[in-house]
């Protein structure tokens, strides 16, 4: 079987997010990059599968120069190899400019099973993996919590809200977006950073985009929906103050 | 014309429905409902309360259980029928799910989880980026209709206009071929019976990333006693195994109100805040004065929770 896997640099969790001048971006020249969490949880899927199953891993990610960074990391944990969709404009595309850059380098491949997370930490659209699906006429499913394969037919358990679950069957080709939680994620080993050394990162120009469908007009810090009273002083200054104003002012405890 | 898609389950409306209603009615003065399913006829009734030029039941017998092929094949061809501006859904498991596929099948812009819109040519959506941290107002191009999914909460459904009878209601053929459906659907379960309904607890403390590892959650569970508390927790918690899965606060977890919320060490994402913003009282504890959490709480502490929540055991013995 053959699966590929989608996946997405982020700035860190940690990063202290600044806004461009420009209000149109955030200043990331200085950001520290990680692989998007959703992508990672799918990437350990992908070599579950391949380690029950056989086949190959195809690691592929859309961005500028930097995102070989997260293609390395992957091939280090054991993807066979990758391929890196390069332009500078992908940092910041909308879904559909970034399904249509996926899609354009997958047509050839034909992986019987394309995983990806189900969003991005940063632009959080939940839309890249759905519209590819679409792109690459393939069945899919959202939101996906385990994953069995039985010769080409799948069977997915997806999660629903509420802590309700459902089990869905559908045939290969299939995209399906991972959920975070749905395994315990391995680290790269020395073996696995020094054999990734040798594997191969293909680059593929992304194709001439189509005219962006999502405008970002400004971006800026939100409103506080509340006023926020900030307790400050020492830790035990602190404490004391937050232990009277619940019990007085709040009084929402005893 | 702005068209809402509604959504039910078993023929009862998913009150995120309504939310959407009033998203579509704050948009634009003419609103058109359509409700996909196999027949649903009290979620119909239910819609047609709300003010609306027509209220149309999407009907097939292979859209009883949902599907994003059916959905997708429904939608996709009952949309240009009636020519609207705007498409506008919930942003839930299900829209999640078929509503980016529908939108490249019309290939037609699709903004989702939207926390807000000004009306307007274009009209203008915002969204979040960066887990919260910062917010961006959008617009759409290309040609009609765009697509916008908006975020549980965004609008309220207390506040959809009623008209003064009942809005016209119709049924509509929904055109699905079911041999077109690849998903087969079996029937949805839940895990575990629910041993903790933390909906009850009148006072949460909810831990997330910041407790660092499993050895600490004893120390939020010693301040869950000292202030008779459950424990809580946010997704990523639970996807460790420090906390059981019962114990998750948020869209995948369970929702709750309670008079107090003191949020340890949570960033404050989107899908925990779903799940807990209508608490009375919200307290924040975390090192990163930036942490969206501070938006929404009523009390603050910017720091080293571990350093914090013993002065604050001391503090209710004391």
């Amino acid at each position: 079987m053959k699966i590929a896997v989608c996946i997405k640099q982020v700035v860190t969790r940690e990063w202290q997010v600044r806004i461009n001048d420009a209000k149109t971006w955030v200043r990331d020249q200085d950001a520290s990059w990680e692989l998007n969490e959703p992508d990672a949880y799918a990437l350990e899927e992908s070599l579950r599968l391949r380690e029950k199953h056989g086949g190959e891993v195809v690691v592929i990610s859309a961005g500028p120069a930097r995102v070989s960074q997260v293609l390395r990391e992957a091939l280090a944990r054991g993807a066979d190899r990758a391929i890196h969709v390069t332009g500078d404009a992908l940092a910041t595309a909308d879904a559909f400019t970034a399904a249509d850059a996926l899609a354009a380098a997958l047509k050839d491949e034909k992986p019987d099973l394309v995983l990806t997370g189900l969003q991005s930490d940063d632009q959080g659209f939940a839309q890249v993996g759905v519209v590819l699906a679409e792109k690459l006429g393939a069945a899919h499913t959202t939101i996906v919590m385990e994953v069995t394969v039985d010769g080409s037919n799948l069977r997915v358990k997806r999660e629903l809200e509420g802590g309700w679950f459902q089990w869905i069957a559908m045939p290969l080709p299939a995209v399906l977006t991972i959920q975070s939680g749905i395994n315990q994620l391995r680290y790269a080993t020395l073996k696995g950073i020094m054999a990734a050394k040798k594997k191969e990162i293909r680059a593929v120009p992304a194709p001439a985009a189509a005219a962006p469908r999502q405008k970002i007009q400004s971006i800026y810090v939100p409103q506080k929906s509340k006023q926020t009273r900030l307790l400050s002083g020492s830790a035990a200054e602190s404490a004391k103050a937050l232990v009277k104003a619940l019990r007085e002012d709040a009084r929402v405890i005893q | 014309m702005i068209l809402v898609v509604a959504e039910q389950k078993d023929g009862v409306l998913n009150r995120a429905a309504l939310e959407a209603v009033a998203a579509g009615q704050a948009l634009g003065s003419a609103v058109t409902i359509v409700l996909p399913g196999r027949e649903a006829t009290e979620a119909i009734k239910e819609l047609a309360k709300a003010e609306a030029t027509e209220v149309i039941s999407l009907e097939h017998a292979a859209l009883g259980d949902y599907t994003a092929d059916g959905f997708v094949q429904a939608l996709a061809a009952f949309i240009p029928t009636v020519s609207p501006s705007l498409v506008v859904f919930a942003h839930t498991y299900q829209t999640r799910d078929y509503a980016p596929r529908l939108a490249a099948r019309l290939d037609r812009a699709l903004v989702t989880d939207c926390t807000g819109a000004k009306a307007g040519t274009p009209p203008v959506f915002t969204r979040q980026m960066f887990q919260g941290k910062v917010a961006a107002d959008v617009v759409l191009e290309g040609p009609a209709p765009h697509f916008a999914t908006f975020q549980i909460g965004a609008f309220r459904a207390d506040a959809v206009k009623k008209g003064g009878a009942a809005s016209p209601v119709k049924s509509v053929a929904a055109t699905v071929d079911p041999a077109g459906i690849r998903q087969k659907p079996e029937a949805p379960f839940r895990e575990a019976k629910q041993a903790v309904d933390l909906s009850q607890a009148e006072r949460i403390v909810s831990v997330g990333r910041g407790i660092k590892g499993q050895e600490h959650v004893a120390l939020a569970q010693q301040l869950a006693d000292a202030l008779g508390a459950e424990l809580a927790a946010s997704r990523p918690i639970c996807d460790s195994g420090w906390l059981p899965m019962e114990r998750q606060i948020g869209s995948s977890g369970q929702t709750v109100a309670p008079k107090l919320y003191l949020a340890l060490g949570i960033s404050g994402a989107i899908q925990h805040v779903v799940g807990m913003k209508g608490a009375r009282t919200i307290v924040a504890i975390n090192k990163d004065p930036e942490a969206p959490i501070f938006e929404i709480a009523d009390y603050g502490i910017v720091g080293d929770l571990f350093e914090i929540v013993p002065a604050m055991i001391a503090a209710l013995k004391g």
